[in-house]
């Protein structure tokens, strides 16, 4: 197979004594989405975040394109486009849609002030695409509804030519339709051959979105499936028992 | 998403306010204002809407005001400084050892020497902004909350000015120096009406400039008679308030003592406007600077991006700390210029010059709508409010009103504005 986008070997990082990653080793190929299962606490989003760059491992080497690179802290994750929609959902509520679509890369005019209204002409362009009921570019994005900022999110990366995304429940806080438009854009997503982490609790989810499904427990990789190899329950018994199910346990 | 559906169908019917796009908040606070001065001219018989007390109330409100400006970003940074009156006296010691001791001792420059005010000032604005940078690096950098940095600060700033001087009063300053403390140095009357022509023309470019930008984006615009409306105002507002400040009359004294200083005799019955007095251009031009630096710039969108969500900014790339250098640097560089006016004012450095002043300066800024959670506040609310608070001192102090009786009401004042604010933001969902 082809050099992995992105691969993650023997990540370790403890806060304390409590090792939170515990030598995880994952891997993502271009166009594919790798689901990251595990309880509260399993270590998730704290391997997903040494490759964000909000925190900094203990030990183990990340590859992009096959090379070792160094990650200290977003701007080194963004050089190397990589885009996070997080959980907590990473907007400045004071600003509006556009000021947080391009917040920390802001265009600006020839005089180096910021360029308001071909931000937002940008932003409605791309808006267009992801969410075309979308209409509130003037207010904050405080005012917005749960989908919308969502979407805002979304932009975000995509915008920005996103090469590696990781999605952190993108839709926990969403409806029905929305989770569903959430979904379509994954899908679109992968076709233009981004590599995609998906953080989730719904197993039913991983396993519709995603090719395959990496499962944690207390730190540790219990195991990386392919989706369609298990089922559903396959994937239940890895995180509650942190065991490989018995047709694919060598 | 049902919320987004709405606008789609018939456009409600939109009231005056909303199509002229005014802030009501803008609007309420400069309402407020207008009602007291109004009131306070109504008690006064007619004392203190006189050319002469506006003068002075321009004036006298320009210290607190530039160092408003400061203080909204620190404050939308979730950040307090408690040390920027202790940071002004400090300042103003420096330039005033500067310009009567440095400079004339060890440089054999005498008072009244042209290079003696500009290179105080500079030394003056490096000292302010060097303090400023360093509470922002133990802010920022090594993590210590601003409230103990800066009440630290007001502790030892307010001293090493006393050391500075050895607790003397320094004075008389510079004259060149003094140009800028308001009476003693004032554009005169052509030079204020040349200004404010050029303010008002400003205006309507930058009006007309936005318009421009938003049609070439094909965005929807206000009408045409809204933006002519609003640029008639502003007009008028600039061009009322040069008229005023223009119809200060010189008194008779002073203008003779202008003259016999020209070695001239002053011609039977002449008579001249003060006009614009420098201290409050300086306000202007510092209002005109921190409104482009918060609304046109990274910086500007960082500081406001790092109130409303710091855990964003910092994922967005932004250096959080290093942002907290800056904004505490600028906030030492204000006061630093605020040291200029205050002194200038005084003609002379006192120990207590400054005293107070971050009590005054954060009520400005909160009066003025920015609020302590941080991400909310605007330039020119900062600058009003402390209009608004000086008018009150001393419209009070001109009814008569006994002295404590004074701070009992401007402190009810700052909580009612507050109040009324919050009330504010809930019924209209939060702008």
């Amino acid at each position: 197979m082809a050099t992995p986008l992105v691969e993650l070997r023997n990540i370790c990082i403890a806060f304390g004594g409590i090792k939170a990653v515990d030598d995880v080793s994952v891997d993502l190929y271009p166009g594919e989405v790798v689901g990251l299962l595990g309880h509260n606490g399993a270590g998730k989003s704290t391997l997903i975040k040494c490759l964000s760059g909000a925190y900094r491992m203990d030990s183990g080497e990340i590859r992009i394109d096959g090379r070792p690179v160094e990650i200290n802290n977003p701007r080194d994750a963004r050089a190397l486009n990589i885009e996070c929609i997080y959980q907590t959902l990473a907007l400045a509520d004071n600003l509006d849609a556009a000021a947080n679509l391009f917040l920390g890369r802001e265009l600006v005019t020839r005089f180096g002030f910021v360029d308001e209204a071909r931000m937002e002409a940008e932003t409605r362009r791309i808006m267009q695409r992801l969410n075309p009921n979308f209409r509130k570019f003037a207010a904050p994005v405080k005012a917005l509804s749960g989908g919308q900022r969502q979407s805002v999110a979304i932009a975000r990366a995509v915008y920005f030519n996103a090469r590696i995304l990781i999605m952190d429940e993108p839709t926990a806080a969403l409806g029905p339709q929305e989770t569903r438009m959430v979904a379509e854009l994954i899908q679109e997503l992968k076709r233009q051959g981004l590599g995609i982490f998906l953080i989730d609790h719904d197993i039913h989810a991983v396993k519709e979105l995603c090719d395959r499904a990496a499962v944690m427990k207390n730190g540790q990789l219990v195991g990386v499936v392919r989706c369609a190899d298990v089922s559903e329950d396959d994937l239940l018994g890895m995180i509650i028992l942190g065991k490989m199910p018995e047709h694919l346990a060598v | 998403m049902s919320d987004t559906a709405r606008p789609a169908a018939a456009p409600p019917r939109r009231g005056l306010l909303e199509t002229l796009q005014i802030d009501t908040r803008l609007l309420g606070m400069i309402g407020a204002f207008v009602v007291l001065c109004l009131a306070f001219n109504l008690v006064t018989d007619g004392r203190f809407l006189t050319p002469r007390n506006v003068f002075n109330l321009t004036i006298q409100t320009v210290s607190v005001a530039i160092m408003a400006t400061g203080m909204v970003f620190i404050i939308v940074t979730r950040h307090i400084d408690l040390s920027v009156g202790a940071l002004l006296a400090t300042c103003s010691a420096a330039m005033a050892v500067t310009q009567t001791i440095a400079l004339p001792q060890m440089l054999g420059l005498p008072l009244g020497h042209p290079a003696i005010a500009p290179v105080s000032i500079v030394v003056g604005l490096a000292v302010g902004t060097l303090i400023g940078a360093i509470h922002g690096w133990m802010v920022g950098y090594l993590t210590i909350p601003a409230f103990i940095v800066t009440l630290g600060g007001l502790l030892v700033w307010r001293n090493v000015a006393w050391y500075l001087t050895s607790g003397q009063t320094i004075g008389p300053l510079d004259p060149t120096f003094q140009l800028f403390g308001g009476t003693n140095g004032t554009l005169g009357e052509f030079w204020s009406w040349v200004l404010a022509g050029l303010a008002v023309l400003a205006a309507a470019w930058a009006i007309f400039n936005g318009r421009r930008a938003r049609q070439a984006h094909g965005f929807p615009v206000k009408p045409l008679w809204a933006e002519a409306a609003l640029t008639a105002i502003i007009a008028a507002a600039i061009l009322g308030f040069v008229a005023t400040l223009n119809a200060y009359q010189i008194p008779a004294n002073r203008l003779r003592q202008m003259f016999a200083a020209r070695g001239e005799a002053m011609p039977e019955g002449y008579a001249a406007g003060f006009g614009l007095p420098i201290s409050v251009l300086v306000l202007i031009v510092v209002a005109v600077v921190m409104t482009v630096i918060a609304r046109k710039t990274r910086f500007g969108r960082y500081v406001f991006a790092t109130g409303g969500n710091p855990d964003a900014a910092e994922l967005s790339g932004i250096n959080t700390r290093m942002l907290t250098v800056k904004v505490f640097a600028l906030m030492g560089f204000l006061c630093a210029l605020s040291a200029v006016v205050a002194s200038a004012r005084l003609t002379f450095h006192s120990n207590d010059i400054g005293t107070l002043d971050e009590l005054r300066v954060i009520a400005a800024a909160v009066i003025g709508g920015t609020a302590l959670a941080g991400g909310i506040g605007t330039i020119w609310g900062a600058i009003l409010g402390a209009l608004i608070m000086q008018s009150l001192q001393s419209g009070m102090a001109m009814v008569g009103v006994d002295a404590p009786l004074q701070n009992i009401v401007v402190g009810s004042v700052l909580v009612a504005a507050v109040l009324i604010d919050i009330i504010y933001r809930r019924r209209t969902g939060g702008r």
